[in-house]
Formats: C-alpha cells, sequence, structure tokens
C-alpha cells in the first residue's frame, strides 16, 4: 500500500523560522484557491527539497488546511519527501523495460558502492539512491538519472564508475 | 534554391542519448563557420533505437543520420553539408536509397503520431503548417454543431486508447446530454504504466494536437474548462504543454470565443500529477486534482455526470485527443477505414525490452503481434530466442511465441488474457523468468495500490508473498493454487481497474508458462537463471587456472583451492552471490 514508502519518518528539522519565510509567497498564491493542497506541497517541496516538519504547520496555520489531510496527501504520492534528501538524487529505473534488462544489477552495485539502502542518504549528504517506476527512456534500458543527466544502456561497473567520478568532483 | 535543414530530434530520450550535445555542438560549428543554414529542433520520431537523430534537408533530398554523437555531429557537418557528400554509414532513412531501417518505417501508419518529430513543437506556425486547428476553425466556419461532431466520432470508431477501450464518441455523448452551467473536460496524461512512453512522446511532439482534441471535445460537449493531468516526471512535455497553451491563447484558439466561434468560451491548464499511478483511474484522478488522496469512488455516479468538483466531466487519454483533430478534419471514413470490424483505426505502441528497434510504432489495428515484433522491430537483440511479449503493463499479461499471429485489436488481445492497455509492449527473451516478472508487477501493483480495497490493499501483498518465497526457493506444493484463488478474490472485490486486473500479470504467465513455476516450486531450478537463490555455481575444472582471484571475492569463504591449483565451491557455503561468476576472467564457472 503507498504509506508503505515511508522509509524514514525520524524528523530532522533544519529549518529555522527565517527560512520558513520562503513559503510565503507559495501560500498567498494558492490561499483559499479549491484544490490548493498538492500545489502548495509541490511548491514547498521545490524550496526545501522535502517538506519540513514546520513548513507543514505553518501552512496549516496560514491556510486553514489540516496537517492530517497534509500529511495523509505528503504520504499517498511518491513525490513527496519527510526527509532530506542528499545534494545528488540517483534515480534508477526500475520500469518494464529497464527490469527485463537487469536494473536490478545497478541498485546492487549502487547500494555497494555508496554503502546505503535503496531510498537512504549517504552520511556525508552528496548522495540519495533511489528506485523510480520509469523514466520514459526504455530503449536505453537500463537506465539511471542523477540531476537532470540520465545515463543509459548501463551495468553494476559503468554505473560505479560514474559515482566513481561524480565522488571525486564532489571531493575538489 | 532554399537553405539547408539541420534538425536534431530533442525529446525526452533522444536528450538522455545525447542530444543536447550534439545540438550544441551543430550550433558552435554554425556560429563558427558562418554557415549558412537552418538549424532547429524537433522531438521524437520514434526510433529510439538509434538516438541521438539528425536529419538534413538540403536541394539534393532527404537524410535521417542515427546515432550522431559530437564527434560524429561533426564529421557529417564537414562531409555533408559543406562538401555535399553525404556520410551514408551513417545514415538510417533517406529518400534517396533503401536502408535496413525502412522496414521499421514501411509497417506504421501514422495518424496520431502525424506531427511528432516532424516540426519543432515550439512553434505554432510550424504546427499551424502542418494542419494544427484547421479542425476546430473547420468546426467554427461551416458551423457544424456539437452532436454532429460527436457523430462523426461515434462513426470513425475510435475507442479510448488509455486502455479502457470504451467508445469515445459514446462518452461524449454521456457528457454532452448533461445540463450544466460548468462542465470540465480533463487530458489524462498520468502515463504510469512502466514501460510505456507514447503519451509523453506526444505530448513533447506535438502538444497542439492534444489542445485542438480537447477544444474539438470542448466544443462538442459544451464544456468550459479543460485540465491536462500530467506527470510531474515528465518535465519536458509540462514545459512544452505550458508554451503550446500561451501560444494558443496570444492567437485566440483558447480564451473567449475560443478559435473565433461565437459564445464558445473554453481555456485549459495543466495540472502536475504528484507520482501514482492510481490517478490513471479516473475517479482518483478527479479525486487527486481537487487535491486529494487520489483514492477512486465507487461509480455511480459516474464522471459524465458527477465528476470534477461534481460537475460533469469528460477524461480523455492523450493519444485519443491526438487523433480527434484528424478525425474532423479528415472524416471519419479517413480513420475506420484502418482497423478492424470492432477495433477501428491505429495504435502507437511503445516496443522496448530485449527487441533489436526499441521505439514508439504507429501500426493499424488488426497487425499481427509477430509483424509487429519482427518485421518492425527487428526481431530480437543478439538473436536470441524470443519468449514472451508483455502488454499492458501492471495490469496486462504475457503472450508466448505460440500466439505470436494473434491480431492487435481489443478483442483478440483479451482472449489472451492480456489487454491491450495503453501500448506498452515489452519483449522477453529466453533470459527473463517468467516467476520474477509476475512478481515484478505485483510488487509494482502492491504498491501503488491505494489501500482502499481491502483484497487489493491484502491480496496482493500475500500474492507478492507467495510470489517471493517461490523466487527464493522456499515455494511449497499448494502454492500455485492459493495464487489462482487470491486472484480470482481481487479480480471480484475491488473497485477500481487497479485491482480488478492486478492478478493478470500473474493469471497470463500461469495459463502460458505453468511449468517454470513447477520448476521453481518441485526443482528448485530457475530455467532463465535469474532467481539467485536457485542457481548453482561450480568451477569447469579444465577452465580453472587456480588464479584465486574467485576465492579472494566469496564474500562467505565458499571456495577453497591452493595458487594454480583447480578451485573447488562448497555448495553448503555457497550463498549465490555469483561474486566468483563476476571476478572469473577464465569463464570458469558454470551456472544452472
Amino acid at each position: 500500500m503507498r504509506i508503505s514508502r515511508l522509509t524514514n519518518v525520524e524528523v530532522c528539522d533544519k529549518v529555522k523560522e527565517e527560512d520558513l519565510l520562503l513559503l510565503n509567497p507559495i501560500i498567498e498564491k494558492y490561499r483559499n484557491k479549491k484544490g490548493n493542497l498538492i500545489p502548495i506541497l509541490q511548491g514547498a517541496q521545490d524550496i526545501y527539497g522535502y517538506l519540513p516538519e514546520a513548513a507543514f504547520r505553518k501552512i496549516s496555520k496560514d491556510t486553514g488546511l489540516r496537517l492530517s489531510d497534509m500529511y495523509g496527501v505528503a504520504t499517498f504520492y511518491a513525490q513527496f519527501r519527510l526527509s532530506p534528501v542528499g545534494k545528488n538524487i540517483i534515480k534508477v529505473c526500475h520500469g518494464t523495460a529497464c527490469h527485463v534488462q537487469n536494473a536490478k544489477d545497478l541498485t546492487k552495485a549502487l547500494e555497494e558502492n555508496l554503502g546505503v539502502k535503496d531510498g537512504e542518504t549517504t552520511e556525508d549528504s552528496l548522495f540519495t539512491l533511489e528506485s523510480v517506476a520509469c523514466l520514459g527512456c526504455c530503449s536505453l534500458a537500463p537506465v539511471m538519472m542523477i540531476g537532470d543527466e540520465t545515463y543509459g544502456n548501463l551495468d553494476g561497473k559503468s554505473a560505479s564508475k560514474i559515482i566513481k567520478k561524480l565522488k571525486k568532483v564532489e571531493a575538489k | 534554391m532554399s537553405k539547408t535543414k539541420v534538425i536534431v530530434g530533442m525529446g525526452s530520450c533522444g536528450i538522455a542519448a545525447g542530444a543536447n550535445k550534439t545540438y550544441s555542438v551543430l550550433e558552435n560549428i554554425k556560429v563558427a563557420d558562418s554557415l549558412d543554414v537552418d538549424l532547429s529542433k524537433t522531438s521524437c520520431v520514434g526510433m529510439c533505437y538509434k538516438e541521438p537523430l539528425v536529419e538534413i534537408i538540403d536541394e539534393s533530398g532527404y537524410y535521417m543520420y542515427g546515432g550522431i554523437d559530437e564527434k560524429k555531429a561533426k564529421e557529417i557537418i564537414e562531409s555533408h553539408v559543406v562538401n555535399k557528400n553525404p556520410v551514408k554509414e551513417y545514415i538510417v532513412k533517406s529518400d534517396k536509397f533503401e536502408t535496413e531501417n525502412d522496414s521499421y518505417f514501411n509497417g506504421q501508419v501514422k495518424i496520431a503520431l502525424r506531427n511528432a518529430g516532424y516540426m519543432d513543437p515550439e512553434s505554432i506556425t510550424e504546427a499551424e503548417e502542418r494542419d494544427a486547428y484547421d479542425a476546430i476553425k473547420k468546426i467554427g466556419s461551416e458551423g457544424i454543431d456539437g452532436n454532429t461532431v460527436i457523430q462523426t466520432i461515434l462513426d470513425s470508431g475510435i475507442r479510448g486508447r488509455g486502455g479502457g477501450g470504451f467508445p469515445t464518441g459514446l462518452k461524449w455523448k454521456f457528457a454532452a446530454r448533461e445540463e450544466s452551467k460548468d462542465k470540465y473536460i480533463i487530458c489524462n496524461a498520468d502515463e504510469g504504466d512502466p514501460g510505456a512512453f507514447m503519451d509523453r512522446s506526444l505530448l513533447e511532439g506535438d502538444p497542439h494536437a492534444i489542445l485542438e482534441g480537447m477544444l474539438i471535445g470542448a466544443y462538442a460537449m459544451g464544456s468550459n474548462q479543460g485540465v491536462i493531468y500530467c506527470r510531474a516526471e515528465y518535465p519536458l512535455a509540462i514545459e512544452r504543454l505550458n508554451i503550446a497553451i500561451d501560444q494558443a491563447r496570444e492567437k485566440g484558439y483558447l480564451g473567449k470565443n475560443a478559435s473565433g466561434i461565437k459564445g464558445f468560451d473554453f481555456d485549459i491548464y495543466v495540472k502536475e500529477g504528484a507520482g501514482a499511478f492510481v490517478c490513471g483511474e479516473e475517479t482518483a484522478l478527479i479525486a487527486s486534482v481537487e487535491g486529494e488522496r487520489g483514492m477512486p469512488r465507487r461509480r455511480p455516479p459516474f464522471p459524465a455526470v458527477s465528476g470534477l468538483w461534481k460537475k460533469p466531466t469528460n477524461i480523455n487519454n492523450v493519444e485519443t485527443l491526438a487523433n480527434i483533430p484528424y478525425i474532423v478534419l479528415n472524416g471519419a471514413d479517413s480513420y475506420n477505414k484502418y482497423g478492424t470490424e470492432e477495433s477501428k483505426g491505429t495504435k502507437v505502441f511503445a516496443l522496448t525490452g530485449k527487441i533489436k528497434n526499441g521505439g514508439l510504432v504507429e501500426v493499424p489495428m488488426g497487425i499481427s503481434l509477430r509483424k509487429i515484433i519482427f518485421d518492425l522491430g527487428g526481431g530480437i537483440q543478439d538473436d536470441k530466442k524470443f519468449k514472451a511479449v508483455q502488454l499492458g503493463g501492471p495490469s496486462g499479461g504475457c503472450i508466448p511465441e505460440e500466439l505470436l499471429d494473434t491480431s492487435v485489436d481489443y478483442d483478440s488481445v483479451n482472449s489472451t488474457g492480456a489487454i491491450m492497455g495503453s501500448g506498452g509492449m515489452v519483449v522477453m527473451d529466453e533470459s527473463t523468468c517468467m516467476v520474477d516478472l509476475a512478481k515484478f508487477f505485483l510488487n509494482f501493483t502492491q504498491q501503488e495500490s491505494c489501500g482502499k480495497c481491502t483484497f487489493c490493499r491484502m491480496g496482493t501483498k500475500r500474492m507478492l508473498e507467495i510470489l517471493t518465497r517461490i523466487t527464493e526457493g522456499k515455494g511449497e506444493h499448494g502454492d500455485i493454487e492459493k495464487l489462482e484463488e487470491l486472484s480470482g478474490q481481487i479480480k471480484d472485490n475491488s473497485l477500481c481497474g487497479l485491482g480488478q486486473t492486478a492478478p493478470n500479470p500473474v493469471l497470463t504467465t500461469l495459463k502460458y508458462f505453468r511449468h517454470e513455476y513447477e520448476a521453481h516450486i518441485y526443482d528448485k531450478k530457475c530455467p532463465a537463471k535469474v532467481c539467485e537463490a536457485l542457481l548453482t555455481y561450480e568451477i569447469i575444472a579444465d577452465a580453472c587456472t587456480g588464479c584465486t582471484l574467485c576465492a579472494r571475492k566469496c564474500p562467505v569463504d565458499a571456495i577453497s583451492g591452493a595458487k594454480k591449483e583447480i578451485h573447488f565451491i562448497d555448495q553448503d557455503l555457497c550463498i549465490q552471490c555469483g561474486a566468483c561468476d563476476d571476478a572469473c576472467n577464465f569463464d570458469s564457472i558454470l551456472v544452472y
């Protein structure tokens, strides 16, 4: 069921009071509009990269949207995150085409390389490893996406190589 | 003499394959050498297996180059554009000579995809040159009334391309007869089937066709507001849709007295989905647009009576809408001359998996699966043996080799136990394990189940547990029967299509590949060598050089043997991780 997507509910709120002011334009834009809950949460996540607890509370206070409704929606849709993510989000495609072309191997190799499980973030907050349903470039399967860059026709080894390179860039 | 045109294919898949780099190289050369060429972008022409694609059109003819990276881009400019000498080895299509790719194009009939890949999707003028908005203009200038439009759609025989296959004209008729000041038309662009990208390609390649399809629908049904519900995972599609909407507003196609039709006020906005497969279901989609959890509602009332904000609402799939302007402009006969008695027109498929020519194909209904896979698709990668083709994604099923001559139409495909679905067609060879594949889909539907109906929520979980057990070598006698029983219960007791079809991947693999399940359960073997726990690793004595690499890589110290002597795997210790096989440089590990 969809709520089982929640892997890490630990709230690590690093958001300061003044950072919450960033929400004001979004709240203004969608206040009192019907169907505004999802766009507000999407806007909030665009700002912080995830949905901090403090943001939930502020949105609720300013718009009158119920916390329970917001939490319900945030845990229902795959897009929303409740914990901070790494600087680089590695999305490994597990669509059907990638699955039959051994996407499993990619995730396995990356888990080993990064020392985290699927859905987790590395301790240095540089990488988050994520499985996604379909990136829509099935002809390049298996595929992963880091930032806006898509890498195709991979195997465990070539995927690890790309991560190694990125680690070097980050170390600089 | 007209200028030489250089066009780069920049759909998501092209960009993923590196089309951005190719484009900037071309742009740099153009500026640096002050080349007198028209450099432009288009979207995906469907030939994904040859991305990045660059087309060159000059006075000598039409040439499409495939697999053009930065280096090759320089090469073709140098040779073709400057020295007028086409580089034949990279050319995948031309009007001057035949290529091995012609079979890919020749079997296709492009109606929905008529413009995708043939124009710049961000230019409304190019779209207009290719007949965009001519259908709605025809309606306006000839004063065709809504009922006549609906009759044309009914006559064309088009059925919903999202998977359900409900006659589109009938759906419009239901919404049209409702009396209401506000009526909605929603374009369902929440393409969630993992392994399908037809809609994405259409949205990216020909957004104006979707807008015009909605305009025509809105006119016919008396709707005043359109919503495009698009996956957030398709950023390029959303961007191009918004550009197209702005252009259409500016030109007066949308807005007050839309497209110059007096009293017809209609506008469209894009709503970003937040990622939930179940939102492809009409009532769940409506709940999501309203800002709630995307959980399906009981029908009736149907959306045509009470949908978005309790107003009459009509929902059509992207591909369906893309066909509408063509049908209205060219008449119902131009569409229903293709296809079979019950399934008219054409259908777009995303051909992927272990296929040589992976990409998008649009074919007339009634064509055989064999023709699509072996003629258009070019057969199986590495000339391996075909095993099955999966149609309809998580709601569909696997069709085996003996049924390859099945005609592609709604009823024939349904009779195999699969469904037509939205058009994902994943081809599998002998290295795909059917039990593992069934597990893959069940895992997907289990995660995506919204949790409302008990049988879908719990039943899929139980089925997944049984399948996982089987693939781990812990299958028991009676498991197959349990799967069948659960399947029946989930189908009968789920509210929406997700649950009602969730067992299909298991049922079809059981129907056609029961022996594979039995091999897993009784022989503890995976014939396709996919399920790790069921594999046995042995060292081939004749091939082993005693290099000790495998023994060093083995995480559980199951491999023994002195240097330069034949090594041995202790089967009691082996955890079947495959590290030895990955490490061995001499192919001395036998896996069975």
